[in-house]
Order: structure tokens, then sequence, then C-alpha cells
């Protein structure tokens, strides 16, 4: 192939020279170049290897449907693998290199697996990964773990960099009542009668400049038709791509942003994920040239008649010196004068013998003729051409060019993305839309009009179509009819080499060949799905945009039937590739997920705390002191809890109001225990469950006055429990007159904890008598004052198993309420404790989280029978008793003792029987503590069968993750002050 | 992406929303059956068309809502507040 630059076409800016860096070498291109251009401009003719093979590849689009020019862009950290040369714009100093090669596209050593094609052939994953012969069964697995590196490296794309990405993505929304996708003769026609019909229209074009296909005329200017689209307040978006249609009108848009750019300022981001609320859409996609099944037929120099008149006309590149334009349609005539009258020498062969064209005879017309096979490897030396009737070499045409055009398809993708099946259209050989209830039109080539007029009149009856949809008129409209060709197309998808081991390839992408669709047929592969996932046929970046219909075509032929009967693949989105860095937007590193944190977040950082996500909540961990580790600390917390007093923030809990005079029946309805009875002023723990008897939640509730409670959830259970409240008085319970409200953000609670709780608490109320053992018992509760006219709520409620407290108050009295009380815990030398000494504090007690209640776990199997109560019926009363939850096989909890008290463990341990290690064993610990009271480690777990049947035996805890093993004492779980005398204090 | 209009709020996409289930269950008393209780909570139509499911417009008003959506298509026939009360003060409201 010979290309070069043409001095009186293309569209570009030749003012502005722009320099770009390909494999290492400086090169010149122009403002207005795609890569792909101003490589052609620079006779660049291979730009890289292919996929399996590794066969030398050229540019062979001029759009998204590109196949073979995938190039990686950018270095280092902005290194940007599998860009399509044809859509990449140049910019100065861009940096760009060919991929799958080593050392470069021009000499590859691994090109040596062209000569091994044999073996690389359709299933060739599956088979040796399977272990089919030529491999014996079951070997071929090793074979292939021994192989799969060297494989991986050499079959594949480029490669991405593996660091992060330094650029920045958004997400931004839009409405509109009218997106119209594309901006070709169709898409401005139908924009515009929309805009004057004053609907609210959004044009978007995925190329840099609106015009469509127009940009391939020599002389097409879209400046007037951009003015006149602005004046009627039509919102453009170019350099955006309408990449998949969802439900109710939605559209998913990429916005490059700057990916044109030299040097982008930073604070823009690099692509913009757009959704789009549309009231309607009409689609004016396109049509995609095919190519031509024959030997060879990818060999650089090998390209689509339009690629080839948009880098005349658009770049002013003339792609080739001698050129052969083989085809079996009308659509390339225009082109082959022009690229006479540009200096070409050029030959059409057309596979039909009986048509008229008007021409004015500058170019060569061989009718009755195809193309056959390639001559040439890195290169187009010649062409060997059949007559179409009977298909053998008949002569040989020296070129260095050629060009195919097997017809059109119209891009349905986008309609396909909502399930609406294509139906195939045998007078133009291709699959049009179908008709959609939905608010979607189709119009231009899109629906298979191959004419300009056509186009636009399609996309004004589009717009009608729409108006009538839309209910804001009733005017009659038609389409024209699909076609416009003066002669009809023949249907040629494949040219047979009569030699074996031909390389004639469907889709370049994949390096899929006919002879592999023949594979798969004689394999047994029948279902064009099937088909496709074995061969891999039109599963590459490309979707197959332009190779699927030659492999329906193949199959059709191998199991005698038609096309349609064949069926058609169903595209997906997206429409082309969305890098992961825009689906993520700005929800990346810290802004990965909403993050909580509680009032006194800053006053715990700034007393040393280490924190600890717990859900979305950070919450403090452990207090070190200078050089202590996790274990020092936590362990010198609890023990300072037991021994004198310590705070800890419990703000992460839910907290729900719930008022109204039926609310006493509501929680005595959700709770599995008793509420009828409590009082005001004082408190109960409760359990939840789910309607099928299962644990959902625990969590205590207050009994502030005769209709108003105050409920506290887990940290984990928050919401959960809030959207069943809400359910339950909504839709089940519609009769009962009660209020629920979150008050989760509104109150700040710390939980004091140890023998002198009450005498820091003493100095830290308004009125100490409030909380004396006869006015604050155990479970009571107190609505009164800290010092300094805080009103605060307090209740005794103890998680650690010692006299403790938990104190309330609206959220900004938060930091004063921390001054407040470790002042005064600092006066008993008492400490600030994290979540690893409370967890500590709750194992040794005995008092299960959400580890323990992890949905699978019923009231008697965390052993809190006494919860259920046997008076009254509740949510999931009768599903608990149901007999897979009363089995005696159950597993229950229990407590873990190392038999040798030296050893430790870890959650997740499986716990088996002495002589039956394996699978799921009998049982699992879920929390485990170094237990500062006893001096050795304990933990919190479940076996089947409970304490009862194990208390005298030795089990064994297995730890096949760390490697570990011991043996295992099971206990009660209530491991220390089992009365409960601390708390009753 | 589906879209809902809430009688509250208007127009909103599903990512506002949580699932609820299947609207039609009448739930039996707390004292009902093992049986009963069962039937009402294991058993569902797997419906290909128009069904009722409910939908808690959990980003947004906070309500229980009754949709009557397809299957099929995602189109949603209408939209009610599952309370009886108040779907007759958003009946009247129209
Ligand atoms: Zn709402």
């Amino acid at each position: 192939m010979i290309t070069r630059r043409l001095d009186n076409y293309g569209k570009i800016n030749r003012d502005k020279i722009l320099s770009f860096r390909w494999d290492k070498k400086i090169y010149k291109g122009f403002e207005g170049d795609t890569l792909a251009s101003a490589l052609l401009a620079n006779n660049i003719g291979i730009v890289g290897r292919s996929f399996k093979y590794h066969r030398p590849r050229g540019i062979f689009s001029s759009g998204v449907e590109e196949s073979g020019g995938l190039v990686t862009i950018g270095s280092k950290d902005r290194r940007d693998p599998n860009v399509r040369a044809t859509t990449q714009e140049l910019y100065n100093g861009l940096e760009a290199s060919g991929q799958n090669a080593f050392p470069n596209v021009n000499f590859d050593l691994a090109g040596i697996n062209n000569f091994l094609g044999r073996f690389f052939a359709a299933g060739f994953y599956y088979k040796t990964f399977m272990g089919i012969p030529p491999f014996e069964w079951g070997k071929g697995t090793a074979i292939w773990m021994f192989f799969e590196k060297f494989i991986r490296k050499a079959a594949g794309m480029g490669s991405a960099s593996g660091l992060p990405d330094p650029d920045s993505y958004e997400h931004a929304h839009d409405f509109c009542d009218l997106m119209v996708v594309g901006s070709g003769p169709s898409g401005v026609a139908a924009a515009i009668e929309a805009a004057e019909k004053k609907l609210d229209v959004i044009l978007v074009e995925q190329d840099s400049l609106i015009g469509g296909d127009q940009l391939a005329e020599n002389n097409f200017d879209n400046s007037q038709i951009k003015k006149q689209l602005e004046n009627l307040g039509i919102k453009i978006m170019t350099r955006t791509t309408a990449f998949g249609l969802y439900d109710n009108c939605v559209v998913g848009l990429l916005e490059r942003v700057t990916d044109h750019i030299a040097a982008p300022d930073v604070n823009i981001p690099r692509q913009r994920f757009w959704t789009i609320r549309a009231k309607h859409i009409i689609v004016g996609a396109g049509a995609i040239e095919r190519h031509i099944a024959f030997n060879n037929n990818d060999i650089p120099g090998v390209m689509t008649v339009n690629a080839s008149k948009h880098y005349l006309n658009r770049y002013g590149v003339l792609t080739g010196k001698k050129i052969v334009i083989a085809t079996n349609n009308d659509s390339v005539y225009e082109t082959a004068q022009q690229l006479s009258e540009a200096g070409a020498n050029v030959t059409v062969i057309d596979s039909r013998t009986n048509f008229k064209i008007e021409t004015n005879k500058n170019y060569e017309i061989r009718k009755g003729y195809v193309p056959y096979n390639i001559n040439g490897s890195k290169k187009i030396n010649s062409l060997d051409i059949s007559k179409s009737e009977n298909i053998n070499k008949s002569e040989t045409i020296n070129c260095d060019q050629v060009l195919l055009s097997g017809g059109w398809s119209p891009a349905v993708h986008l309609l396909s993305h909502r399930g609406v099946r294509p139906k195939w259209d045998y007078h133009n050989a291709c699959f049009l839309p179908s008709d959609t209830k939905e608010n979607i039109t189709m119009i231009g080539s899109s629906r298979g009009l191959w004419n300009k007029n056509d186009c636009i009149a399609s996309g004004i009856a589009g717009t009608t179509d729409a108006l009538n949809r839309l209910g804001i008129s009733k005017t009659n409209y038609f389409f024209p009819k699909p076609g416009g060709w003066k002669n009809p197309i023949q249907p040629l998808y494949e040219v047979k080499y009569k030699k074996s081991r031909s390389k004639s390839f469907v889709d370049y992408q994949h390096d899929v060949t006919s002879d592999d669709v023949r594979l798969a047929h004689r394999e047994g592969f029948i279902s064009v799905e099937h088909l496709k996932r074995y061969t891999t046929l039109g599963m590459a970046n490309d979707q197959g945009k332009m190779g699927n219909i030659i492999g329906l075509s193949l199959m059709a032929e191998l199991l005698n039937k038609e096309i349609p009967e064949v069926g058609t693949t169903v595209f997906r989105p997206p429409y082309t590739p969305v890098s992961i860095g825009a689906l993520s937007g700005r929800n990346v590193g810290k802004h990965f997920r909403p993050l909580r944190v509680t009032p006194m977040h800053q006053w715990h950082i700034d007393h040393g705390a280490k924190m600890i996500e717990v859900g979305l909540y950070q919450r403090p961990w452990y207090y070190p002191k200078e050089n202590e580790t996790l274990s020092d600390s936590y362990i010198r917390e609890a023990t300072t809890v037991r021994k004198t007093v310590g705070i800890c923030d419990v703000t992460s809990l839910g907290k729900i109001s719930i008022q109204g005079p039926d609310s006493n029946e509501f929680l005595n309805r959700i709770y599995s225990n008793g509420f009828s009875k409590l009082q005001v002023g004082k408190a109960r723990y409760g359990i939840m469950l789910r309607d099928d008897g299962i644990v959902m939640d625990d969590g205590t509730s207050w009994r502030l006055a005769e209709n108003e409670y105050f409920m506290t959830t887990s940290t984990g259970e928050a919401a959960k429990v809030m959207s069943w409240l809400e359910e339950l008085l909504q839709t089940r319970w519609t009769d009962l007159k009660v209020n629920v409200t979150s008050v989760s953000e509104q109150w700040a609670g710390v939980s004091v904890a140890g023998p002198k709780s009450r005498e820091v608490l003493n100095n830290c109320v308004d009125d100490s008598l409030v909380i004396t053992n006869n006015n604050l018992p155990f479970m009571g509760i107190a609505s009164t004052f800290l010092k300094g006219n805080i009103p605060c709520r307090i209740a005794r409620i103890s998680f650690s198993g010692e006299l403790a407290f938990e104190v309330y108050v609206k959220s900004d009295f938060a930091n004063t309420m921390m001054d407040l009380l470790w002042k005064n815990t600092k006066k008993y030398n008492g400490c600030l404790y994290g979540l690893e000494a409370l967890g500590a504090l709750r194992v040794e007690k005995g008092h299960v989280t959400a580890a323990e209640l992890d949905g699978r776990v019923t009231i008697d199997d965390a052993g809190l029978s006494k919860m259920a109560s046997m008076k009254k019926s509740y949510i999931g009363s009768a599903m608990r008793k149901r007999g897979v939850l009363k089995n005696n096989d159950r597993e229950i909890l229990v407590g873990f003792f190392p038999t040798n008290l030296k050893e430790t463990f870890n959650a997740g341990t499986i716990v088996c029987e002495k002589n039956n290690i394996k699978g799921q064993g009998i049982g699992r610990i879920t929390s485990v503590t170094y237990s500062p009271e006893l001096r050795h480690w304990i933990g919190l777990g479940f076996v089947k069968g409970g304490l009862d049947k194990w208390k005298d035996t030795t089990l064994v805890g297995a730890d096949p993750v760390r490697n570990k093993q011991m043996n295992l004492r099971v206990v009660s779980p209530h491991m220390i002050d089992p009365k409960g005398e601390r708390m009753y204090a | 992406m589906i879209r809902i209009n809430c009688p509250y709020c208007g127009e909103r996409d599903h990512s506002e929303f949580s699932y609820g289930g299947d609207a039609t269950i009448n739930y039996p008393s707390l004292d009902a059956s093992e049986k009963e209780w069962t039937e009402a909570i294991f058993f569902r139509k797997n419906i290909k068309g128009f069904q009722f499911e409910t939908w808690h417009h959990s980003n947004g008003c906070r309500m229980w809502l009754v949709v009557e959506r397809s299957t099929v298509t995602h189109e949603i026939k209408s939209v009610k507040p599952c309370h009886p009360d108040l779907q007759k003060v958003v009946e009247n409201n129209k």
C-alpha cells in the first residue's frame, strides 16, 4: 500500500502541524487528523499484529467498527490499550504504539503462530484446557498449566498499565423531550423538526464533528448546520457516544472530554458518563460497511470502500496507488470515481453481471468478478480474482490496495439493547430494525435507507412519530422504503478458496476465519450463540460490527438454511467500549462509598484514636498509648473497664423514635419478648425475628412516656429495621396509630462502663440523685441534664457486663459531653475504649452481635430461648417452631477455650470431632479475643448439639486457611460473671 | 433504568427505591398456623406479565408503594401508596 497526503483534498487544518510519536519515531500530522489518517498520510501500513496468529494488520475502516487498527495510546500510568486509531483524534505530542508484537509490529517474533495456525483454530482453548485429544483426557489441564503463561502472552491485545488511573471522571445527568443519536442527514433533520415543534432536544454525535457520513463528501461544510441547530436551542454533544439504551427511555452516554487534548486542565474530567432521561429517542446511527471473506483478506492495504472515501475527502489522504475495489452493490461507484480523479488507478470488480451504472469511465469495471486471494504478506502485491459463476483463480491484478464492500449493515445495536430483534431483509441483504412499542424511532441508514433524501425524509417522519407518540400531535407520516440503489445488491459473503488451509477472515479482531466457523459446525456447534462463544466470533471489543453477518451467512450455508432462520446475535451495551474509570466516576478511593462519622469523630482522633470502618461508619478501634500495639492497647482498655471505668462511643447504633397510641401494641408484635408490661421510665432488651422465624436484629426500647419510645438497633441493621417498621405500618398493620422516625443522626451516645461509672456520672449530671441505684436500677432510664444545662437521656444498660450507663445527648452537644465525661473518667484512672476492647468485653460476657446473628440463627440457637414469649404471638412466632428450626442437630451458641490455654485461634475456625476433621465440621468459631480477665484466648461460636453434648469432649479447631489446628474445650458462652452480679451493682 | 412515578415525589430513577416483594399477599394473623405462614412467605407465583409489587422510596419520601409492573417489559401501569388511607388521599387530590 502506498498512501500519501494530497494537497487539494480534506478538511484538516494545514496551518496547524502536530507532531506525534508512533513506535518511538516522530511523525507529523495536522489538526483534524485522526491517528489513523496521520499514520496513513505517513505511509504506515502495518499498525498491529493480530490476536492469535500475529499476522500484520493495517487499518480497515475510518470509524468505530475498526477491527485492525487497535493501538496503545500514552505511556506509564496514562497508558490506554486497545484504542481505535480511527477514532483517536491527533494532538501534539501524542504517543502511540502497536500492540501484540515483539519487538515491533513490522518484525514480530511470534509471527510464527501464523504457521502453527491449526493449533489455534476454533476451540483451541477449550480443547487444551479440557484435555481433549491430541492430549489425553485429564492430562490437558497440566499441559495448559504449563503453557498458559506463554499462550496468554502470545495471544491477546494491548496490556493495561497496572497503575492507578491518574485521571478523574465524573457522572452527569440530564433530561430532555427528545434524544437524537447521530448527526447525519437524518438525525439533523429530526432534531430541527423537533426543535421547531418546541421540543427540548439533545443531539449526540460520537465524532468530533457533526455531519455523519457527509463528512466523507468533498465539499461538505457543517458550519451552517451547526449554526442552525444552535439557533434552535438544540443541545449538541459531540465526542459523545450513546453506548446503551435502557428502560423508560434512559440513555447512557460517554463523553470524551479531554482525550483529544495534548495537555488537559487537571481540573477537567477526562470522560463524563451521562445518564439522560428522555421522553423519546430517535436513533440515526448510520450503517456499517461489511467486508468480504476470501483468502488473505487481512493483508495491510485492505480497507472498506467508504473508509477510503473518508480518508480522501475528510483527511486528504489517498489510500492507494493502484486500487482494486471489490463489491456486490452500487455504493462504491462514487468513491471509485473520486479516487480515480484524485490520481489513483482504479479497477472495480463487481460480483454482479447484469447491472447498469453511470460512470465517466476513467476507471475500469469488471462485471461478474469476485476477489479470490491476495498475494503478499506485509503488503499487497496483487489480487487474484475469480469469475463469480465459477470460483477459481482466473487472473491476477497488480495492485497495492484492495477496497471491499460486501454490503451495508444498519446500526441496529441500540434498538437491540432493548431486546428488539431485527428482521432480515432479503432485498437489501441486511438486518433492518423491527418496530417497538417503546418510544424509540429508527431513522436514516439505521433503517436501511441508502439515499440522502430518503434519510432526511425519514428524520422528519421520525420526529412526527415522536410527536404523535408523546400525544403532542396526530399527524400522518410515512417512512421511505428501505433500499435506494438502482441495481439490487447480490449477496456475497465469502469467496471459498480452493486450496486447503485458507486464511479467510470473518472477524479480523479475534482472528476468526471461515474455516473456524466450518470446524465449529463439524464439531456440533449449530446454534449461533454457541458458535459465537466457541469461535469467539464477534466477541472482541468491536462486537463483530463488520463480520457478524458473514459468520451468520456461513452458518446458514452449512445448516442449509436462510440467514434469518439461523438467527442474529443480540447486541448488548456498550456499543463501543466504556472505560472502567468512567463507570466508577468519582466513586473511587475515599469516595468509593459514603463515609459516616459520629459527631465526636474529630474528638476521638484528637484523643489518639485509631479508627476502623464498621459498615459505612468510622469508629474508634483503640486508643494506643506511646508504643502500644493493638493488642497491648485493647487489653489495657478492657482491663481498665473491668477495674475502674471506661467510655466508648456508641453513636453508630440505629435510633428510632416511636410515637403514637398504638406504640406499645406495635412493639409487642415486633419483638419476640413481652413489651406490654414495660413501664414508663424503663428500657428493655428485645429481639426481632423475621417472618420466617430467624433472628433479624436485637436492641433496646426505652419507654419515655405512655405513647413514646426510643428504640436502638444494631449498627449494621439500623437501615433495614427502619424500613421494616415502615413496611409493617404502611402495608400490614395499617390500622395501628404509630409513627416511626429515624433519629440516628440526632442523638450522640456514649457508654460509660465499669465499677466506677456511677461515680463518673455523679460528677457529670446536674442532679446525682437521678442516677442512684434506687432511682435508676438496672434497665432504668432517666431524662435529665448534664452539667452546663445539657439535656440528656441516660439508660442503665450494659453490654460489657459491668455496671454501665448509656448517655445520649443531641448531636450538637457531643463534644461537650465527651469533654465532660473524659475529664471525670480520668479522675478515676479510667480510659477511652474502642471497638476492639468493646468486642473483648462482650465476648467474655457471651453477648451476640452481627458475627453471630448472621441471618441463619434462631433465638434458640443463640441461647436466648427465654426471650421468646409463650404468652403472645409476634412476628416469626409461628415459623420459628417449624421442624427444621427445632431439630436437635442445630448449631447452638457456646464458648470455646483452647485446651492448651497458651494457644490462640481465629474467627472462622471450623470445629470438628477429633477423628473426623473434614468438610464443614460440626460447628464454627465466630468471634475470638484475648480475655484480660481469664488471661487466655476465648471464643464464641456454634456447635451442633451445644454445650450439653460436648462439655466433656475435646474437639478440634481446624483453620485450613491459616494452616492451624488446635484442641478446643466447649464452655458456657457466659465466660465471666454468669449471674450478672456486676451489672446489678 | 426503570422510572417510578412516586405519588409524593414525582418520577424518579429506580435506584432511589428498594424493591419489596409481592404486593398481593394477605399476611395471616400473627397467631395463624405454621402452614398458613408457610403459604404466605414461601410460595410465590412467577408471573410473566403485569404484577403488583411493593417498592419502598427509601432514598426519597420513605413511603411504601404498590407498583403495577410488567416483568417482561418493565412497563409500569400504576403507582399507589400501600396504605389504603393514603391511597384515598392521593385519589382525592388528583
Ligand atoms: Zn417518594
